[in-house]
């Protein structure tokens, strides 16, 4: 299995080399989508057919001299592949076509295939050097296709961040692996897992871990990057960046912390409690607000993020707590949820990508009526959107149904902290869902719903075949994941019971398919029987209405308390409809103010009404940085034209104040 | 045959809270009208509303698409399929392990969803201050309702309903302060998602404080009978689900005869009925809120069963 995996890598740089070769040919996009589609393919069908299996290894004599390559595939591994291979063969299909109007595939045809390539290389490490090399070349190649369209304003600022925070991912994570490779130097996975570090570099380790695969990942107050590089880089490679790397990301989390560690202690559950709650939540408020429908989902990754970090922080509480069994509801919770933001969220952001081809813009206050203009387009999204707000019979509803169960599994556990974060926690969790919600009801009502607000949105067309057929699978496994989220549980028993030591129920051998993660007296949850009532129900209801009542239907202009407007400008817009929700929550949150300006009676000028907003974390951290590395490094200018004997000076003056270092160490 | 047995049992429960709905609507508007000094319409008014909607045309929005069309069939089933699975008269039925609570309010959820939507649809401005305000206060109540639901479950151990009905009826419970707070919580949240009074008020059209009514505008004919069937359903949902948890006194046992049924449902039928009287009473008494008002009406419905959970994570005996 790993030599399959093996050798997809290598096709994967193959293909970027041909990328490469063939730029504007118009074949390049078939042969590069199309090898990347199947390679996809491959790559899911491998981790499928290896995830029960034993863990697989190979060592390569390449890379730095007596350390080497090594890579493992094992359970942990095998589902990242899978997640990665679904994403990628998605998003590769979806790219045929929507690529078909580039007008410099050269700028993405080498570097998607090389992205791909990275990101299995890092499932696939198995120590330190390799990881970190395929940790930044995933970096850096997403960088480059971030730059892709390098000529609209804003994309080389966005980019920028984005190298920074990749710079900073880079290096803690180099961190995390030194401390836990220690002095002997062990940098080959199986030596850290032998070695044991103390309390103290526990917690070194897990602090590094946490801010290296967060920044990456996206959680707060490390997710600038997401909402900037998001909507800079091509749709597929958006669904890319957002469906599969911040999962790789995850992965990376939870290699380090539960796999390498072995778990960590309850304070550092809180933690990961703590921040992933308030991921979740500040990030949905944000998307509350966007009007750019890429940059609003991105602020949703954040949130989902956000979630799957509650799952990991509950399975951490309950691992550190002696309870595998609930770590293992928790850590499924987690990777499942994980696996369907990967699928609605690529989903999601083919639909903006294809929004963005027919109308020429990314704003929903430009866009309305889409739903009769791109009625397959719109309809895929209308699932993912129903995925994404957590609600039945979908498979965000089953994921988050999971972690409800997580948080009321064990209540009595005897940490102080605990008791009150996981409530809190459950709190913020339940408070995130509904706003999602909210944010995909404003989303898709004012972006697809309505009248359109634009010409342009009113000559949108349909997008082409291969973007729809990729819409309509990713809008399927929505749906069939959420109708059998037992087969994905299954799934997922060999990679709970290799990190948590035990697993969650058998579940596809239950009768009916109900899905039970504890026990039937406890709590249960059927999918495909409730889908099937909804749709018995609404059936046979709009049947026997129509038999024995009217069947008759009449067209006519809109009621509207019969004063209709003709205007599309007089129809509710994003910012109206954010209004009550920005009202209740924006004031604590992002400091949001209506200042409305009325002239005095008499007085000609027009009244403005400006509306202020507040990213506390950009304005608080971020641009403090930023101003104090320029204020450094004006004050450090000076030493850039000195002469060359003032230079060999400071060099000899630091080498005795080593020396002396040296000779006070000893 | 006892599946057979089980199976009619099942079916007659989800025959009930059709048939009980629209009476449920008509005894609180009677109540109501008494209250003002009025004689009122007849308990069976809502019936034949119902009928009188089904038998005319459906006049429709030029532009109005297939989603408009879908919704009322959507929401109906929705509601009506959350709210079978609430035990009414009996615990333990066919299909009640199918959805536990957290359940019926992701479909409470994904009915208020589809409403939201379609009244974007047609792209009025009516539709779209219903749709902004509905989500606003769906924000608030909804994660109030799930806390509710884990401090039942925490106390119950279980968050299937029936599981919870039975503790509460055999189990040793007692009086406890969590519970108190998820009763006055879970009676903020049904009026909110109701949309009663203080919260919204369901007797007048076109008032600009209006929630619900302002997004089931453009409805009409049979589509507008599905939508008031769905509301109706809904009262008798939230009604049955507090008569359940916290007065589940009468409820018959999985396998019990017909007899216990009976009693069964008498006492559903009195809960109900008392239920009726007192939504009517309290309507009366309290005058409706201003819309930016609502968010610390409902907020501290979030903030008590919050703190109810929290009592229970601190000690199992509150």
């Amino acid at each position: 299995m790993i030599e399959i995996a093996l050798s997809c890598i290598g096709l994967f740089c193959l293909l970027a080399v041909a990328g490469a070769g063939l730029g504007r040919a118009s074949a390049g996009r078939f042969i590069v989508y199309g090898g990347c589609l199947l390679i996809g393919a491959i790559l899911f069908g491998t981790g499928l057919l290896a995830i029960a299996e034993p863990a697989q290894r190979i060592a390569l004599p390449l890379g730095v001299p007596w350390v080497g390559v090594h890579l493992r595939l094992d359970a942990l591994s095998s589902f990242f592949l899978l997640l990665l291979g679904l994403g990628s063969a998605g998003a590769s299909l979806f790219a045929i076509g929507y690529c078909a109007h580039d007008e410099e595939p050269q700028r993405v045809l080498p570097f998607y295939p090389l992205f791909l390539a990275g990101m299995t290389l890092v499932l696939l490490a198995d120590d330190a050097f390799s990881f970190l090399f395929a940790w930044e070349l995933m970096s850096l190649s997403s960088w480059a296709l971030v730059m892709a369209q390098h000529r609209e304003s804003g994309n080389a600022q966005a980019a920028f961040v984005y190298l920074l925070m990749a710079v900073f991912s880079g290096l803690t994570m180099l961190l995390a692996f030194g401390v836990l490779a220690g002095p002997t130097g062990g940098y080959a996975f199986d030596a850290m897992r032998a070695a044991h570090p103390s309390a103290g570099l526990t917690a070194l380790i897990f602090a590094l871990a946490l801010a290296g695969a967060g920044s990456k990942a996206g959680l707060v107050p490390l997710h600038v990057w997401l909402p900037l590089a998001h909507p800079a880089a091509p749709s597929h490679v958006s669904a890319l960046m957002s469906g599969v790397m911040t999962k790789i990301a995850v992965y990376g989390f939870i290699r380090v912390v539960f796999d390498l560690l072995g778990g960590a202690p309850w304070w550092a559950a809180t933690i990961v409690l703590a921040v992933g709650g308030i991921t979740a939540i500040m990030g949905v408020l944000h998307a509350l607000m966007e009007r750019d429908l890429k940059r609003l989902l991105a602020y949703s990754t954040v949130e989902n993020i956000g979630i799957v970090f509650v799952g990991l922080g509950l399975a951490l509480a309950f691992k550190a707590n002696n309870f595998p069994a609930g770590a293992a509801l928790a850590l499924t919770a987690a990777l499942f949820h994980a696996l369907n933001h990967t699928l609605f969220k690529s989903l999601l952001f083919f639909g903006a990508g294809a929004v963005l081809h027919a109308t020429g813009t990314r704003d929903i206050e430009k866009l309305g009526g889409l739903l009769q203009r791109m009625p397959l387009t719109s309809a895929a999204v209308l699932v993912g959107c129903f995925a994404i707000s957590a609600l039945p019979p979908m498979n965000g509803f089953a994921s988050e149904w999971l972690t409800f169960q997580a948080i009321l599994l064990r209540p009595e556990l005897p940490q102080w902290g605990l008791k009150l974060s996981i409530p809190a926690d459950g709190a913020l969790l339940a408070l995130a869902a509904a706003l999602a919600a909210a944010c995909f009801v404003r989303a898709f009502g004012i972006g697809f719903l309505g009248r359109p607000r634009t010409a342009a949105a009113g000559n949108a067309h349909e997008a082409d075949r291969w973007s729809v057929a990729a819409m309509a699978g990713f809008a399927g496994l929505c749906l069939l994941t959420g109708l059998f989220p037992g087969v994905t549980i299954d799934l997922l028993a060999p990679v709970a019971h290799a990190l948590v030591g035990a697993a969650m129920p058998w579940q596809t051998g239950d009768a009916w398919l109900t899905t039970i993660p504890v026990a039937a007296s406890r709590s249960s949850y059927n999918a495909l029987l409730l889908f099937v009532f909804v749709l018995g129900s609404g059936g046979i209801a709009a049947a026997l209405v129509k038999r024995f009542g009217s069947s008759g239907l009449r067209r006519s202009p809109a009621w509207d308390c019969g004063f209709p407007d003709p205007s599309p400008m007089t129809q509710y817009t994003g910012a109206s409809m954010g209004q009550p929700i920005k009202r209740v929550y924006g004031a604590l949150a992002f400091h949001a103010r209506d200042v409305v300006d009325m002239p005095a009676p008499g007085d000609t000028r027009a009244a403005t009404h400006t509306v202020t907003r507040t990213d506390y974390i950009w304005d608080g951290v971020y641009v403090p940085l930023g101003q104090a590395v320029t204020w450094v490094s004006t004050y450090l200018n000076v030493l850039q034209f000195l002469t060359i004997r003032r230079y060999l000076g400071f060099v000899f003056i630091l080498l005795i104040l080593l020396l002396m270092a040296l000779a006070l160490w000893q | 045959m006892a599946v057979i047995v089980s199976l009619l049992v099942q079916f007659a429960q989800m025959l009930l809270v059709l048939a009980l709905a629209p009476l449920l609507t008509g005894v609180v508007r009677k109540v109501k009208a008494r209250f003002q000094r009025r004689i009122g319409a007849s308990v069976f008014q809502p019936y034949r509303d119902l009928r009188r909607l089904m038998g005319k045309d459906v006049v429709l929005a030029d532009n109005a698409s297939w989603l408009f069309r879908v919704a009322p069939y959507t929401i109906f089933a929705c509601t009506w399929v959350a709210a079978a699975l609430v035990p009414t008269f009996a615990t333990g039925l066919m299909f009640s392990w199918s959805g536990d609570l957290i359940v019926i309010a992701g479909l409470l959820g994904t009915a208020r969803f589809v409403q939201a939507l379609a009244a974007l649809d047609i792209g009025t401005s009516f539709g779209g201050i219903g749709a902004s305000r509905e989500v606003m206060i769906a924000s608030l109540a909804e994660p109030a309702m799930i806390l509710i639901v884990l401090s039942v479950a925490l106390i119950a151990g279980s968050t299937q309903l029936s599981v919870v009905a039975d503790h509460m009826l055999n189990g040793q419970v007692g009086l406890r302060v969590s519970l108190a707070l998820a009763l006055v919580a879970l009676t903020i949240v049904a009026l909110a998602e109701n949309a009663r009074i203080p919260v919204d008020n369901p007797a007048t059209h076109l008032e600009l404080t209006m929630v619900h009514e302002a997004m089931v505008l453009e409805y009409s004919g049979r589509h507008l009978a599905m939508i008031e069937l769905g509301v109706a359903l809904k009262l008798l949902l939230y009604i049955s689900m507090i008569a359940c948890i916290f007065a589940p006194i009468g409820l018959a046992g999985a396998n019990a005869g017909i007899g216990a049924f009976l009693i069964g449902g008498a006492a559903y039928v009195a809960k109900l009925a008392v239920g009726a009287v007192a939504l009517g009473t309290f309507e009366t008494s309290i005058a409706k809120m201003r819309v930016f008002r609502l968010p610390n009406f409902v907020g501290a419905a979030l903030m008590l069963s919050l703190l109810g959970v929290l009592l229970l994570f601190v000690s199992r005996g509150m």
